[in-house]
């Protein structure tokens, strides 16, 4: 188990230096030239390659790609002579385009990010492998075709209509809810939890459905197998049989697509709903990034991003292992 | 003719048998029209005995044995015909009811215990739930439960096998377990769907030996069911063949196996391989193969296949569902064919 561990987590780190590479190398590729879009309006070729040199572009790729390597385990000095700043490791390097330090973004966007996907993964997972397990045991009477029905819409709806609409109902028609505005869990519970109530509704309605299709179809494949046959010959009630017999087998494929979706929206893949209600998240910070080509933030969201889904996958094989006795991690 | 029990027996009684079918039916609508996979079977059964249901796939031999459990409620399958077991008819008895006799006074050794076993969860795990569901025992009580059946069945290191899991287990040895998990409870009936098909021949003539010798130890009543003549012959008291959901040919194992009636069960015989037959003669298969249930030929359901179909005057075979008529000379001994007594003696003689 150690040594799978070992080397799950060897090859996580190739992968991901992997990724900072070809992360790295579409960004030159790309031609835009954030010294010019730093330079404004007041340039000229002069000032260019001050500023080219003051973000360590005039250095050749692999410098610039070893430095960049070198900042994250050891830290970097960025810049020379009076504007020289020191970036402790782990460093990502200093935004481009507000001379931040990017490491500090990123980890002031965390909890933020981490709030809405934790708490979206677990509303819609509970309550989309619920229904689904309903649907199953139901099959073909009305809360299954009710609960596939939703699903169909629910898949239907894109999440920035469904976002619009729900802030529209909740706040601005009923009142119900005051305009979300995140607030960290630090300043009290319950505004963060406020804050935070439809963007998770918003997410959870659109991942719902998905969960709700998979584990249906899931349990249904799995109530049909020789084993349940056997459970129910045994004497044992649907209880049992639905929660311990065939939802511990139903619950494999499910898994997989869990830790896959919440490495996902960790990562930044909740960027409409976070700039629908205004969350500080690292989608959004991705996006800005690309927009203002600013290649130390473009690597830390896309770094962070790769981090977030190896490890989910080196959680979900541990988990894997855990649910099926006859997956041997070795 | 006090065997064939018409569907209009209105005044049910409890028979004084312990096991007694009569005229179960299953049928499974289905877009195609309905499947009639088992269609009127009856038979009985006393403690300490062992029927062998024999018969093809398809034939409805594992359909009449999930209706014993009751393992077609809450399915679309119809059910219909009585059961009584010990004097009580579970046809009508609904799921809840049905419960509590299942893996208690009736339990069932399936096929293929590799699927038929849960792959999650250890070995040990599986029959202590199979014994906590009709016992009010604790966790601890039912694990040495557990080992002990373990044990009873011949599983060496039974403390330590428990903790293993279905996948880590040989075939033979997951059969075993499949058995110590069936009898935990120590069933008064005890239904082995092909228990010795997966296995290899070794292997199955110990799990037969072990059925026998647990069906001694405890009296329980055994229905085996296969499409190997040789374990029913080894194993069984009764014998009843099964042809697209009927019944064919029902008796004694001694006179079926002996004087057979039916050009079916002749088939089933000739298809296997003797110890003592020539090394260079060839075996009889049954040619064609298994009826549809949805539409089964009319008149006998078997003529398709029959060789002797010509043997009996006006095509009866053709146009008249043959009836199961007690045989000749013997005790207890039906079969369902319209070939003249006279004909299948002299049938008989010159297959020899």
């Amino acid at each position: 188990m150690t040594r799978y561990l070992i080397r799950r987590l060897l090859s996580a780190f190739t992968i991901i230096l992997m990724v900072s590479l070809v992360t790295f190398l579409i960004f030159f590729a790309v031609p835009s030239n954030p010294a010019v879009l730093a330079c404004g309006k007041a340039c000229n070729p002069g000032r260019i390659l001050e500023i080219k040199h003051s973000l360590g572009l005039d250095k050749s790729l692999f410098t610039q790609y070893f430095e960049f390597l070198k900042g994250i385990f050891a830290g970097r000095t960025i810049g020379d002579g009076p504007l020289a700043v020191q970036c402790p490791a782990p460093c990502l390097g200093i935004s481009f385009h507000d001379d931040s330090n990017v490491f500090d973004t990123l980890m002031n966007r965390l909890p933020a990010d981490i709030s809405l996907a934790a708490g979206a993964a677990v509303a819609f997972l509970i309550t989309g492998v619920g229904l689904g397990i309903l649907a199953a045991v139901r099959k073909g009477k009305l809360v299954d075709k009710l609960a596939v029905g939703l699903a169909m819409v629910g898949i239907s709806l894109p999440i920035y209509f469904l976002a619009l609409v729900l802030q529209y109902a909740f706040v601005d028609k009923w009142q119900l809810l005051p305009t979300p505005n995140y607030s960290p869990i630090t300043q009290g519970f319950g505004q963060w939890f406020q804050g935070l109530l439809l963007p998770w509704a918003s997410l959870t309605i659109g991942f719902l459905a998905y969960y709700t299709r998979l584990t249906r179809s899931s349990m249904l494949e799995t109530l049909g197998e020789d084993f349940i046959r056997t459970a129910r010959a045994k004497g044992l009630g649907q209880r049992t049989l639905v929660f311990k017999h065939a939802l511990r087998a139903a619950i494999t494929p499910i898994v997989t697509i869990f830790g896959m979706d919440f490495a996902t929206l960790v990562g930044g893949s909740a960027v409409i709903t976070e700039s629908v209600f205004g969350i500080p998240g690292i989608g959004q910070l991705a996006v800005q990034a690309v927009e203002n080509v600013d290649l130390p933030v473009i690597m830390a969201t896309t770094l962070f991003a790769a981090v977030a889904v190896v490890l989910a996958n080196v959680v979900v094989d541990v988990v894997y292992g855990i649910i099926d006795p006859r997956v041997r991690l070795a | 003719m006090a065997i064939e029990i018409s569907p209009q027996t209105v005044p049910v009684s409890p028979p004084s048998t312990f096991l007694e079918v009569r005229d179960l039916k299953v049928h499974f609508p289905t877009e195609d029209g309905l499947v009639k996979s088992v269609d009127g079977v009856s038979f009985s059964l006393e403690h300490g005995k062992t029927l062998g249901i024999v018969g093809e796939s398809g034939s409805g031999k594992s359909v009449t044995s999930l209706a014993l459990l009751g393992l077609h409620k809450g399915t679309r399958a119809k059910v219909s015909g009585e059961i009584w077991l010990d004097g009580d008819e579970l046809v009508a008895l609904d799921e809840r009811e049905m419960r509590p006799l299942r893996g208690n006074k009736v339990s069932m050794i399936f096929q293929d215990p590799l699927s038929a076993l849960h792959p999650f969860f250890t070995v040990g795990a599986q029959i202590a739930e199979a014994y906590r569901v009709h016992h009010k025992v604790s966790k601890k009580e039912a694990n040495v439960r557990a080992v002990d059946m373990l044990k009873r069945v011949g599983i060496p290191q039974p403390e330590r096998r428990a903790k293993s899991y279905p996948h880590e287990f040989s075939g033979g040895m997951r059969q075993r377990a499949m058995i110590a998990m069936s009898l935990v409870c120590d069933p008064q009936l005890l239904i082995a769907d092909e228990p010795t098909t997966a296995l290899d021949v070794t292997v199955q003539a110990q799990i037969l030996d072990l059925i026998r010798d647990l069906q001694e130890e405890f009296g329980s009543a055994v229905i085996i069911i296969t499409h190997d003549l040789g374990v029913v012959a080894e194993i069984a008291d009764d014998i009843l063949v099964m042809y697209g959901g009927r019944r064919i040919e029902y008796g004694s194992v001694r006179e079926v196996l002996k004087a057979p009636e039916h050009p079916y069960t002749w088939g089933l015989l000739q298809s296997m391989p003797h110890l003592g037959g020539d090394v260079n003669e060839r075996l009889n298969p049954i040619p064609g193969s298994p009826p549809s249930l949805i539409n089964l030929p009319s008149g006998c359901a078997f003529n398709p296949r029959c060789a002797f179909k010509g043997q009996v005057p006006d095509g009866r075979c053709m146009s008249e569902r043959p009836e199961l008529l007690p045989v000749l000379d013997s005790d207890r001994h039906i079969a369902a064919c319209h070939l003249s007594g006279e004909s299948k003696i002299e049938i008989r003689k010159a297959a020899k």
